[in-house]
């Protein structure tokens, strides 16, 4: 857990109750990122949402997402608004776009130094987080630098 | 557009109210009474009974409901009972429009929109959950640290910022023009409480780009309008305030999760603005006053620009305090204090001011207001605007 990014205390993610999401979490836990594509029209789409937006298709799974990823905005927090990042410091919130995959868009942190100079643009990597020891045992996806 | 479609010139609001504004946890008295108090003031203001109201609208939520205020007032019918969806204070100028159509389609003669607040009652905002496990949209951005309203919100401003190499004092004009119209404002929470560029450049970050002046107030309270139809407003004792726009809604999938929404650095205005002015027949070069719902000024900024105030390569010329305030700036702004100096309302404060300007009752009033406007929570999904006209834009 010392790995973590952010001290612990925050909620954990739990799948969607009504199983939306639930197949993310679990590749997340096996190191893979994978995000909804729909199988009539080939489109990419995140958040998930039980249709495609683009031809109201259901047939939706969740692929592989292997795509170039790239800084869309970021922001750096000071003022800690839960009781578990008290002590916590400054910290980096990025929001990641995937261009080869229709723009889609993910939150993360983004590691290292909170205080660096942060580039719209800039590509970053994925790195798996995991919180093995957590009840019931959950990852985030994070990102550097490369 | 068809006359039959516009809701121009046919709702006047002939009666304002507001209790006493109170910092957040402050109030003596609970949620519901605060309404009550802020009906009341209102139906005093428009000098009519409660008892002939006969329909409610609010937004975000609100607690109170319709039914149980109908009764406590002792209204005589209840006709409308309306909530626009959507949270924050994107609601504020929808709810008046959502007053308004059932107004000038008879389904309601009287019909007050109100807001009531008391967050030590019933729990503050901008505050992180507190379980431990987060499942749905939030549980791909609260695990991360991002969780309040100002860390979502910094997100699209930062983005709209570089996009278009927006400097830091922009935003400190919008925080300034409200704290110095609060010191005009006995009813403002920070009225004697000045701010400066010094004083603003040397406050704490909350999250870049927003300093904590950057951010609006926390407060109790209650605010109320009384709405009738438009052919009444001449037996009221106050000059007659029409509603000549309201407009609510968003662009292309605003409400994508997870900040996937294609459009993403926006105050959510785009698509809206077009119609707020259509229906209005008039367009930004006649507004004479507005009130831009300030969650965070960065809201502020991008709804003045995509409401037309302003081109994006003038932004760092035109964004200076004294632009912004009454009673002679190019663009008189928030000029109650507004949700960041005189009370977070929702926003419903600032329709309040809108019309004061057109009454010329502001403490800091711009000399003939004729066209007072109103942007309602800028960044969320739905936002809404509206334009206020006095008797001679008709
Ligand atoms: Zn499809």
């Amino acid at each position: 857990m010392s790995s973590a990014y952010l001290a612990p205390g925050l909620p954990a993610p739990a799948p969607s109750p009504d199983g939306l999401d639930t197949p993310y979490w679990e590749a997340l836990a096996a190191d893979q990122l994978v995000a909804q594509r729909c199988a009539n029209c080939q489109g990419w789409q995140w958040g998930p949402e039980w249709i495609c937006h683009r031809c109201l298709s259901s047939e939706l799974s969740f692929e592989p997402l292997d795509a170039q990823a790239r800084i869309y905005s970021y922001e750096r927090v000071w003022h800690p608004v839960h009781p578990a990042l008290k002590d916590q410091g400054p910290y980096l919130v990025v929001l990641v776009e995937f261009p080869d995959a229709d723009g889609i868009r993910m939150v993360g942190n983004l590691l290292g130094d909170p205080q660096q100079e942060v580039s719209i643009g800039a590509d970053v990597v994925r790195v798996f987080e995991h919180h093995r020891e957590a009840d019931p045992p959950f990852t985030l996806l994070q990102w550097r630098c490369p | 557009m068809p006359e039959s479609r516009s809701l121009r010139g046919s709702v006047a609001v002939v009666g304002v109210g507001e209790t006493p504004y109170y910092k957040r946890g402050e109030s003596p008295d609970p949620e519901f009474k605060l309404a009550l108090d802020a009906i009341i003031r209102a139906c005093e203001d428009a000098g009519i009974s409660p008892k002939d109201v006969d329909g409610f609208a609010s937004f975000s939520n609100d607690r109170s409901d319709p039914s149980r205020l109908a009764a406590a007032l002792g209204c005589n019918e209840l006709r409308f009972a309306n909530m626009q969806w959507g949270g924050g204070g994107g609601g504020g100028s929808g709810a008046i429009g959502n007053a308004a159509a059932a107004i000038a389609t008879g389904m309601a003669d009287c019909v007050v929109v109100f807001r009531a607040l008391a967050q030590g009652q019933f729990g503050r905002f901008g505050q992180g959950p507190r379980r431990n496990a987060i499942a749905g949209e939030f549980a791909h951005t609260i695990p991360y640290g991002l969780m309040s309203p100002g860390q979502m919100f910094a997100m699209k401003v930062q983005r709209f910022m570089h996009d278009h190499g927006v400097e830091q004092s922009a935003l400190r004009a919008i925080s300034l023009a409200s704290y110095h119209h609060a010191q005009n404002n006995p009813r403002a929470v920070m009225h004697g409480r000045p701010l400066d560029e010094t004083g603003y450049d040397e406050s704490r970050w909350i999250v870049e780009p927003f300093h904590l002046y950057d951010c609006c107030l926390e407060n109790d309270g209650a605010a109320a309008l009384v709405l009738v139809a438009g052919e009444r407003a001449a037996d009221f004792d106050h000059p007659s305030c029409y509603l000549l726009s309201a407009v609510a809604g968003s662009h292309y999938r605003a409400g994508a999760p997870v900040h996937n929404t294609p459009d993403y650095a926006t105050s959510t205005f785009k698509t809206l603005v077009p119609r707020l002015y259509e229906m209005a027949e008039v367009d930004s070069s006649d507004v004479d006053v507005l009130q831009s719902y300030e969650n965070f000024t960065g809201g502020v900024l991008m709804s003045i620009v995509e409401h037309g105030f302003c081109a994006l390569d003038e932004v760092n010329d035109f964004f200076k305090k004294d632009n912004f305030l009454a009673p002679g700036g190019a663009l008189p702004l928030n000029t109650s204090g507004g949700n960041l100096a005189e009370c977070y309302m929702h926003g419903l404060g600032l329709n309040i001011e809108a019309v004061r300007q057109i009454r010329g009752q502001s403490t800091s009033q711009v000399p003939d207001a004729k066209v007072s406007m109103v942007i309602s929570g800028p960044m969320v999904t739905p936002v809404s605007a509206c334009i206020f006209g006095a008797e001679e834009t008709l």
